[in-house]
């Protein structure tokens, strides 16, 4: 298998890629053989691999964690994915279960584990089915050495945090936990699905060869969800404005085409920065023109300047000094001519309400938050400049709760009160402008994580 | 002076210390109940009720201690020390003793639970801490069934106040029976969300 | 308490535990005072100095949820343990 992407997505068609395809492409004999957590370790320390769920840990690091533990741990590949604007995870069970199921199997081997896990969406059906196929399909041809279940969970935003699935997993509600640094931490592993499908291929193919994609720093290829509708692999890195919905198809070929070249002379990867640089000159171009902003990280990630999306490249190196991340890789692009003061207050209001209302200050705070802000985009024209009390706040809630997710919500509102400074306070003097009203571009679901979908 | 002439001082101290031991409780239990509530009177920090209400616990504790001695010490009736801890086992009034007993029993739990809180942690002590309801009308009851005062003006006027605090305690405390309530009269910026949501009982285990 | 009495000590909210109560900081206002919504903000990421380590301890045994946890501080990587 070539280095260029696709990689995860690789495969005849478009739909579910099967076994006998799967082992034509990937082979990974590894999983006959088995690699300690030490040589996996190793391996994923070498190829640079870090988690692709949202916060971005060194793989190697979790499984050194793990390997020390004292109890056989039991490992989750967590595609619960609760962000509404991605699908990536999603559309990677659906396309390639066998790899997520090598990766899970490569690293439940490794640590001696009993029981391993796919947490699924409870929605999501056709990557349920895809699972259920490759599974029967493994079964079948005596793939697994570690049984494999697959367990749904509900919807909700904060339903999908690491310790909010090993507490339904447990059996209890799919909420956020405290972990208590004196209990000893629970021997569980908890992996994208991305990143052990990612595992699975640099176990397959090697090091090198996943770190002819990407940065030195941050190798590889990722899966993007633009717009919460189209998921795309491409390599870490790759210009925002390439990756901008409305950016033309023709520019895409182009690039795809000046990787293929770079691809040829691999090793020499000066020649492949190289290449992506003069690229980024072509996307500063053609790109911003259409676009305002974008979100890029998810809802819990940062606004970007459309302006600057030729120069931001998908690399934390670029997206964290400007209060963004690369999250889930969920890009969603506002384009020019909307609010982005109306778009960030209703989201600010939809992450208040998936608060999960087990922490004071992010219950009241990011409510409170909301709540200031709302008049901004309102019919009638807020009485005094919330800006101040809601800077103060921020200031206060940051940290305090047991996820993360009103930290999410803040880096979220920061980058907005950066990025849309003009408008907040066109809208702070003036009130609301005639584009608050429009529908709001970003998908924002009703609340969804009643006990009964679990059951569903 | 001639009404208690024939009476012994043990006697009388039996009787005293019980009723102080009653007030002690009703004291406790209604401080309790604040707390729960999150009742605050002016110039009186939260945490100072918060400690008369372990204080008057333990002071409580230590009458119902003195009952007891006096009690057996006195021989005048036949209760003897095992009496205190064992319910329905005396020879004098087995019944209302008895209850007598049992009240003793879940105060020293009540005691000893509390006094190892950050041992057992917040959900054991919470369920333990619960009998605290139990044990007062036992000690209620225990109180006029056998007291030798129970047909006095006085002590009638003490139980009719005891109970109205404690019934009004009670009635206050059920408005808010579901979980830990959030306060009726939050400080600056309000403690209900502007959907109405308050917090999510805590159910991590 | 600790042997050499000079052990570190750190103090951490459990939010979750944590129903706002606002006790710990009648008690050690040194140290924390309470949000918007009467719920506790730690000064200097909950760093104890031995001076107010009676008093943490008694804003620790104070909370009615018993949310706030006193850690002692490990000399080398700054993870906690709990002082009953």
């Amino acid at each position: 298998m070539t280095a260029s992407t696709p990689r995860l997505m690789a495969g005849p068609g478009r739909g579910t890629v099967a076994l006998g395809d799967h082992l034509a492409l990937h082979g990974l004999p590894a999983l006959e053989s088995g690699l300690g957590a030490g040589a996996l370790a190793d391996l994923a320390e070498r190829a640079g691999l870090r988690g692709r769920g949202g916060a971005g840990f060194p793989t190697d690091r979790k499984l050194r964690a793990l390997a020390e533990a004292r109890r056989a741990p039991f490992v989750v590949a967590n595609g619960s994915e609760g962000e509404p604007a991605s699908g990536k995870d999603r559309t990677l069970l659906t396309r390639s279960p066998h790899l997520v199921l090598d990766g899970l199997q490569l690293t439940a081997l490794a640590l001696g584990a009993e029981r391993a896990v796919v947490a699924v969406r409870a929605g999501a059906g056709s990557a349920r089915a895809a699972l259920a196929t490759a599974l029967a399909e493994r079964t079948a041809a005596g793939r697994d050495r570690v049984p494999v279940e697959v367990f749904p969970v509900p919807a909700g935003f904060v339903a999908g945090e690491e310790r909010a699935v090993l507490n339904a997993l447990a059996g209890g509600p799919p909420l956020p936990t405290v972990r208590r640094p004196w209990e000893g931490a629970r021997p569980a592993l908890v992996q994208n699905v991305e990143t052990l499908a990612q595992l699975a291929l640099i176990a397959a193919h090697g090091a090198d060869w996943f770190r002819a994609a990407g940065t030195a720093a941050e190798p590889g290829t990722t899966l993007v969800t633009l717009d919460a509708a189209v998921v795309r692999e491409v390599p870490l890195g790759t210009p925002l404005s390439e990756l901008m919905p409305g950016a033309s198809d023709a520019n895409r070929g182009a690039s795809d085409a000046n990787r293929g070249a770079s691809d040829a002379n691999r090793g020499a990867s000066d020649a492949n920065r190289g290449a992506s640089d003069a690229h980024r000159g072509e996307g500063d171009a053609n790109g911003g023109a259409g676009v305002r902003a974008l979100l890029v990280g998810g809802y819990a990630g940062g606004w970007v300047d459309g302006a600057a999306a030729g120069r931001v490249r998908l690399l934390q190196a670029d997206l964290r000094p400007l209060g963004a991340t690369v999250g889930c890789g969920a890009i969603v692009a506002l384009p020019a001519g909307s609010c982005g003061v109306a778009e960030t207050v209703r989201l600010m209001r939809w992450l208040a309400d998936e608060s999960a209302g087990q922490c004071g200050p992010c219950l009241y705070g990011l409510d409170a938050i909301a709540t200031a802000l709302e008049p901004l985009s309102a019919p009638r024209r807020p009485r005094e400049d919330p800006l101040p009390r809601v800077r103060r706040w921020c200031g206060q809630i940051d940290g305090r709760g047991a996820c993360r997710h009103p930290d999410g919500a803040l880096r979220m509102l920061a980058s907005a009160l950066r990025v849309f400074a003009a408008e907040f306070d066109d809208h702070v003097r003036h009130g609301a402008c005639e584009r608050c009203a429009a529908p709001s571009l970003l998908p924002l679901p009703a609340h969804a994580a009643t006990p009964e979908e679990v059951a569903a | 002076m001639t009404l208690f002439a024939s009476i012994s001082p043990m006697w009388l101290a039996t009787r005293g210390a019980g009723v102080v031991a009653f007030l002690l409780l009703t004291t406790t239990m209604a401080l309790g109940v604040a707390g729960v509530l999150r009742l605050q009177a002016r110039g009186w920090p939260r945490f100072a009720l918060d400690a008369i209400h372990r204080s008057a616990a333990l002071l409580a504790l230590v009458f119902v201690g003195v009952h007891v001695a006096t009690t057996v010490l006195d021989g005048y009736v036949d209760v003897r020390w095992i009496d205190a801890v064992v319910p329905f086992a005396s020879g004098y009034r087995t019944f209302f003793v008895g209850l007598g007993a049992v009240a003793f029993d879940i105060l020293l739990a009540l005691a000893i639970s509390g006094i190892l809180r950050q041992r057992i942690g917040h959900r054991t002590w919470r369920a333990i801490h619960w009998a605290a309801y139990a044990c007062w009308p036992i000690a209620l009851v225990h109180t006029i069934g056998t007291g030798s005062d129970s047909g006095s003006v006085w002590l009638l006027a003490v139980i009719a106040l005891c109970c109205a605090t404690v019934a009004a305690a009670v009635v206050a405390r059920l408005g808010v029976l579901r979980g830990d309530p959030s306060p009726p009269a939050p400080p600056a910026a309000g403690r209900t969300t502007s959907t109405g949501r308050t917090r999510a009982r805590a159910v991590a285990r | 308490m600790s042997r050499d009495g000079h052990q570190a000590e750190r103090l951490e909210v459990d939010p979750i535990a944590c129903a706002g109560h606002g006790l710990c900081a009648e008690l050690l206002p040194e140290l924390i005072e309470l949000d918007d919504w009467g719920y506790p903000l730690l000064a200097n990421g909950g760093e104890v100095p031995p001076e107010l380590a009676a008093l943490a301890r008694r804003a620790a045994d104070a909370c009615p949820t018993l949310a706030l946890h006193r850690l002692r501080v490990a000399a080398a990587a700054g993870v906690g343990r709990a002082t009953p």
